[in-house]
């Protein structure tokens, strides 16, 4: 364990980083006692505790009154559930797909990449904000969005390896063994691809906090009176001459889970694909 | 290389022929009543019926399709109804600003992204190598619209240093560029670094060193040149994140461009902006990026493309 660490500190790091965000937001309800959207106008904009506030509201309240440490802990559960559920679908579909226009090129294969370019064509916060308007902030329209943006990168680089892996000469081997179809797209070429997945489904877990925080930021991702980083943010941006915490708080938090994203993604890339390397 | 550049100027129409398809399915496809979307709350039911006459919304899609393909083509995008003038126009009037806006950003990407590379590359494995990492994870870390919002925090509210809403002169360029190009500067310094890593262990550079040239032209003539190719297609396929980044950083800044247009357009759900936004932003990114191809061929002459 001891030389993993040494030899991946990356990974350590950033995997650290992560499990405690997500310990302090699945163990919301332990942490504090207090209710995230209950305003309570006596404390309006109270400092956090140390510059002249209390411990009962480590980090200050906002400009409602209510605990912005109850907020910053149920805000990132919300948060890490949307991030988490789209790169999990981005992953899903981005793979099958690969896969499939991979496996099987011709037509399938160029309707697919064309279509590909084609979105990648429009900044991702555009369409996201263009999408949200017509279809609303649901859970599922922003999971479905956030994935959007997040599927052509997996299904590219899937369909490049399959590319490569399936005129290899095991893959060969399996066919003439009477291998299904099936079963040699399943079971001899997708786990060969297997690393640049988990590689980029890593990094990509840290786009998706920033996009996600940047629609809430917006006002077009997760609706008040329901806490969110990039709500907060947005809300903090109006008291910064006098309540600078409000802003500041929350843009910790979203930076802290990027950056442990992008190190832990950085260290799987050393760790599993050293071509990579950059 | 013409009948490359040929191929590549098709290829970029069918692109934009299926951007087309795409605007025209989010917007007139997805929601129930695209006539109700496109006019203002309230609008009475005979101007319903005559957008949906104009729009053949009764028709079957293709011809729909067609009929919005004409408009655009005709530079006719519809009437925002928040300004109540041609939504080309609006959206013209404000797209000098985000260009101004993400340009400098880009000069701002390039010069600094590059020599941060370059610096931690020549100068592997020292402080400045390490500085060079520790920045650009940060910059590939922090959001954006945060990073701005510290900014101001810092040299508007605090200093006093900085004009931080708004553009009246220069001054006012200066915290949004700076916003604005932290992301894809990390990414431009990471690249120009391993690319530049790559090219210093060639046997050319060897030679170039032990004919003796000076460090500095080995570095900048030789390496530099043929580490560009791969910092050169991030860089345009930064423009896409720059012009998405403005709507963010526009909003932040108050920057009186594009990016907040379309913010604004949504909260009014003036649809014809944000179609024309969108349109217009995915044709600046096409176009852009067959500039950049037709530019490796300038920066390598060994590429000659069938």
């Amino acid at each position: 364990m001891l030389a993993f660490a040494r030899r991946n500190p990356l990974v350590l790091v950033g995997g650290i980083i992560l499990l405690m965000v997500v310990l302090a937001s699945v163990c919301a309800p332990l942490l504090t006692p207090s209710d995230p959207v209950r305003p309570s106008f006596g404390q309006r904009l109270r400092a956090p505790w140390g510059l002249g506030g209390t411990s009962a509201r480590p980090l200050g309240a906002d400009n409602l009154g209510r605990d912005i440490y109850a907020r910053l802990l149920y805000g990132g559960r919300i948060s890490l559930v949307l991030a988490t559920s789209a790169v999990v679908l981005a992953t899903g579909v981005g793979v099958l797909v690969g896969l499939v226009a991979g496996y099987l090129g011709g037509r399938l294969d160029d309707l697919v990449m064309r279509l590909a370019d084609v979105q990648l064509t429009f900044p991702v916060i555009m369409l996201a904000i263009a999408i949200v308007a017509v279809v609303g902030t649901s859970p599922f329209a922003l999971v479905g969005v956030l994935a959007l943006s997040g599927w052509v990168l997996h299904a590219r680089t899937v369909r490049a390896n399959v590319l490569t892996i399936r005129h290899l000469e095991y893959v060969d081997a399996a066919w003439a063994l009477g291998a299904s179809q099936l079963r040699v797209v399943f079971r001899h070429v997708l786990p060969n691809t297997l690393a640049p997945i988990l590689v980029i489904a890593s990094s990509q877990f840290a786009t998706m906090v920033l996009l996600e925080s940047g629609l809430s930021f917006l006002g077009m991702g997760v609706q008040p009176p329901q806490p969110s980083w990039g709500g907060m943010l947005a809300e903090g941006r109006d008291y910064l001459s006098n309540a600078w915490w409000l802003a500041t708080v929350p843009g910790v938090a979203i930076s802290l889970v990027v950056l442990g994203a992008n190190l832990l993604g950085d260290g799987l890339r050393d760790l599993l694909d050293p071509h990579l390397r950059a | 290389m013409q009948a490359y550049l040929l191929r590549r100027i098709a290829q970029s129409g069918l692109t934009l022929i299926g951007m087309s398809v795409l605007v025209f399915v989010i917007l007139r496809v997805l929601p129930g009543d695209p006539a109700k979307m496109l006019l203002p709350e309230g609008a009475p039911q005979s101007a319903v019926d005559e957008l949906n006459r104009q729009l053949g919304l009764k028709e079957p899609l293709y011809v729909q399709y067609g009929i919005f393909l004409r408009s655009v083509f005709r530079g006719d995008f519809g009437q925002s109804f928040q300004y109540r003038a041609p939504a080309l126009l609006v959206v013209r009037e404000r797209l000098p600003a985000t260009l101004q806006l993400t340009l400098c950003a880009m000069v701002l990407t390039v010069a600094s992204g590059v020599t941060i590379g370059i610096v931690a590359a020549v100068r592997r494995g020292t402080r400045y190598d390490y500085a060079g990492t520790v920045l650009a994870v940060l910059g590939q870390s922090l959001p954006s619209f945060w990073l701005g919002i510290m900014m101001i925090l810092l040299f508007g509210v605090t200093l006093r240093w900085l004009p931080t809403s708004g553009f009246q002169n220069w001054t006012y360029l200066i915290l949004p560029s700076i916003t604005l190009a932290a992301y894809p500067t990390a990414l431009v310094a990471r690249l120009t670094r391993s690319s530049m890593l790559e090219i210093l262990n060639r046997d050319y550079i060897r030679t170039g060193r032990a004919k003796g040239l000076a460090e500095r032209a080995v570095v900048l003539r030789h390496a530099l040149r043929n580490a560009t190719i791969p910092v050169l297609t991030v860089i345009g396929l930064q423009i896409g994140t720059l012009l998405g980044g403005a709507v963010i950083t526009e909003s932040v800044f108050a920057w009186p461009g594009m990016g907040k247009l379309v913010v604004d357009a949504i909260y009014f759900r003036d649809f014809p902006v944000v179609q024309t936004v969108l349109i217009l932003s995915a044709t600046i990114f096409v176009l852009i990026n067959l500039l950049v191809d037709a530019l490796y061929t300038v920066v390598d002459p060994r590429i000659r493309y069938r």
